[in-house]
């Protein structure tokens, strides 16, 4: 199928096709996906700009569907989801204009390919440490008898001491989050967390989940089934406005990021189910290969200049 | 417990079989349709294209859903 307005030949089941796992992925970790979505759009074709762009367009589309039933399922914290939405448009202009540098200066194909590269390597280090270092923590517990039986879902993580110290810093003004469990942390904090998730979406593209999701879980403090519903909610309103400037910037062919999505609606539906049968490290450390799989698609597609 | 899930697995089956279909059309009717016409409107008015392109996609994902949501209540409330 032709799309006219970024000039590709891509068939649209293979949209369909990477739009139903990356519903999967989002209904499941609360992540746009980006991470597959971004390198797959990449194989199929599209400059970096292009797949970066289309890619934000489709997220929009994809989390209305799993926010909605992430909300009906109470994983939603509202106040926290509005105020990471400010922090994070900011941080999705400052990314856009980036990629514009990049596109002026003709090497914006390497530059994100390399960045990407990093980036998806060191999150999944980083979350396979850490998810495995709780679930070792958890096992210890059980064996002290802490624990009834051994499988608790409640949401123990081995970076809870960091959490708790940045917790304690006490920047004016402080914010409940009474939804999340949280009596008072920085309002400074968080738009800080969401400045960077929004600098990384507006550079790779996507929501921008995958550095997210695990700053809301390790930095804010917010439980992992939250951290997903939220992180949802949170990326229509900041993926709206990255989807719009990047539109404006000739970075968008919504006709592929509409393709996309009629996968993702199946996806995300059995996404969303599967998140009630896990407790949260166990989810953590389901992530970890995803990020791998993104890299190792931007590293075939580097060495061997191949498109589908 | 195994009856249940087969009932369900097949009825997920067949709600896939339906939307395939639905979504087959889909991209034949509506997308030939508008391909011309957002490539001229992304040359000419761009911020009515980006404007747009956040509408097509939000109203594609509330209607998705609403035909998913009809098909599990149509296909699973007759299973049962």
């Amino acid at each position: 199928m032709f799309f006219p307005i970024s000039g590709a030949d891509i068939s649209p089941i293979y949209l369909a096709t990477v739009g139903f796992l990356i519903g999967i992925l989002g209904g499941f970790f609360g992540v746009g996906g980006s991470f597959i979505a971004g390198p797959a759009l990449r194989l199929a074709g599209l400059d970096w700009n292009f797949a970066v762009g289309t890619d934000l367009a489709h997220i929009v589309g994809k989390s209305v569907v799993a926010a909605r039933r992430h909300r009906a399922l109470g994983n939603v914290d509202l106040r926290l989801g509005s105020i990471m939405a400010l922090g994070t448009i900011g941080g999705a202009e400052v990314g856009a204009q980036a990629i514009q540098m990049l596109k002026r200066a003709g090497n914006v194909n390497l530059v994100v390919s390399i960045v990407s590269i990093v980036v998806y390597v060191s999150i999944a280090i980083f979350m396979l440490w850490e998810s495995r270092k709780t679930l070792r923590l958890e096992k210890g517990r059980a064996q002290r008898g802490l624990v009834k039986g051994g499988k608790s879902k409640k949401d123990y993580s081995a970076f809870g001491p960091v959490t708790r110290a940045i917790q304690k810093v006490k920047i004016w003004p402080m914010v409940a989050l009474p939804t999340s469990g949280i009596a008072a942390i920085s309002l400074w904090t968080i738009l800080l967390v969401a400045f960077v998730g929004g600098l990384f979406s507006g550079f790779l593209g996507g929501g921008a989940g995958y550095i997210r999701m695990p700053s809301m879980v390790y930095v804010l403090g917010i439980p992992t089934h939250l951290a997903v519903g939220t992180d949802l909610f949170e990326i229509i309103i900041s993926a709206s406005y990255g989807t719009f400037s990047h539109a404006v910037k000739g970075n968008v062919d919504i006709l592929i990021a509409l393709v996309m999505h009629t996968g993702a609606v199946i996806g995300a539906q059995i996404g969303v189910i599967a998140t009630q049968y896990f407790a949260g490290p166990k989810i953590r450390l389901a992530f970890v290969p995803l990020p791998l799989i993104g890299a190792a698609i931007v590293i075939y597609t580097m060495i061997s200049g191949h498109k589908l | 417990m195994k009856k249940e899930t087969a009932r369900t697995v097949r009825a997920f089956a067949i709600e896939l079989a339906i939307y395939a279909v639905l979504v087959v059309a889909y991209f034949f009717l509506v997308l030939h349709l508008l391909g011309q016409w957002l490539y001229e409107l992304e040359i000419h008015r761009r911020y009515v294209y980006a404007a747009l392109a956040i509408l097509l996609i939000i109203g594609q994902a509330v209607l998705l859903e609403s035909v998913i949501t009809f098909l599990i209540r149509l296909i699973r409330g007759r299973s049962e």
